[in-house]
């Protein structure tokens, strides 16, 4: 992990129309920052035993660039206080992490192509202070 | 796909000032608080609220729909509960916050055949405004409210998530709710008051 990147962590799952219905923006973001020290992560919260049946052949049919993980965390009522304490839970939600400053943006809510652009370039903007 | 200890390593990073976005929603009840009356209508036609359970010792108001997978995953539970404790006294009330014109499997309509399908014995009524939800607070489906008789309409006991397992994963599996309504009835206090569990965010009307 490097200090000065910000880092987009998007939590989604193969079940999840709204997640699936804002993937495109965040291949969008990858495209338009690739230069730059942006990373992007999307955290699928499928269950773990339809990683290879579903989740894998999903991803691999999207052909996004982006590095896609799966958590595989079982107890909820604790890990998503730890992400963010005021995430209720629902998905999608997107962090917004800046290793540099220690500093974040939570996000629960959908993001179009451009309310992703300028979110994330109004983080980066605030980072260079 | 990597490992899980990359992601813990990750998330173990994301600590520090932290600031919401969302769509600016109002933060709703706090355990403690009164429970915010509403009167909506039922599968059956019948306008239900919570005037309808003034002879219960509790509600179980769970926020819920048709659509969303872990709403489906909870369904069986939900039923389950229902049976285990309405011959206690605190009935399961199921609450449709979903806007149909975003989610069209959750109109009225199709939560009359899912209830006919379930054969749901409790209420399943439609917040068609969204208000309760916004007052409640609610998030996500499925979200739990525990409600508690009191001398005049309800307080809230308990908000969150019905256990920690929704996938029926191995590892231990703690029945958050359960226990919220067993010591309610035994007039104990409640360990663990709010918990958080995945859902499906609630389909708010556009504006």
């Amino acid at each position: 992990m490097s200090s000065d990147t910000i880092y987009v962590v998007n939590f989604w799952a193969t079940w999840c129309k709204p997640c699936i219905e804002e993937l495109p923006s965040f291949d969008a973001l990858e495209k338009s920052t690739r230069n730059q020290p942006v990373k992007i992560i999307m955290v699928s919260l499928d269950d773990p035993k339809v990683l290879q049946t579903k989740v894998q052949p999903f991803v691999k049919k999207l052909g996004y660039s982006m590095e896609f993980v799966l958590l595989n965390e079982s107890k909820p009522n604790e890990w998503i206080n730890r992400i963010d304490s005021t995430w209720s839970g629902a998905i999608p939600a997107t962090l917004l992490f800046d290793g540099r400053l220690g500093r974040k943006e939570f996000h629960e809510n959908d993001f179009t192509k451009d309310d992703l652009q300028k979110t994330v370039s109004n983080f980066r903007m605030l980072n260079n202070d | 796909m990597i490992s899980r200890e990359y992601l813990v390593g990750l998330l173990a990073l994301m600590f520090s000032v932290s600031m919401m976005f969302s769509a600016d929603l109002p933060d709703g009840v706090k355990v403690g608080d009164k429970a915010p009356d509403f009167f909506l209508t039922n599968v059956d036609g019948q306008s239900v609220g919570l005037e309808t359970f003034k002879s219960t010792k509790g509600v179980i108001l769970v926020f819920t729909c048709n659509h969303c997978p872990y709403a489906i995953k909870y369904q069986d539970r939900i039923i389950a509960l229902h049976e285990k404790y309405a011959a206690k006294g605190v009935p399961v009330l199921a609450i449709n916050p979903n806007d149909p014109n975003v989610s069209p499997e959750d109109s009225y309509e199709k939560m009359k055949v899912r209830a006919e399908e379930k054969g749901f014995k409790f209420p399943y009524i439609f917040d068609e405004t969204q208000k309760t939800a916004l007052s409640y607070g609610a998030r996500r489906t499925p979200h739990v409210f525990l409600l508690k008789k009191a001398k005049t309409g309800f307080t809230v006991e308990y908000i969150g998530a019905i256990d920690d397992n929704a996938n029926d994963a191995a590892g231990g599996e703690e029945t958050f709710l359960s226990n919220a309504v067993d010591k309610m009835l035994e007039g104990q206090p409640i360990a663990v008051t709010t918990t958080k569990a995945i859902g499906c965010s609630i389909k708010w009307k556009k504006d």
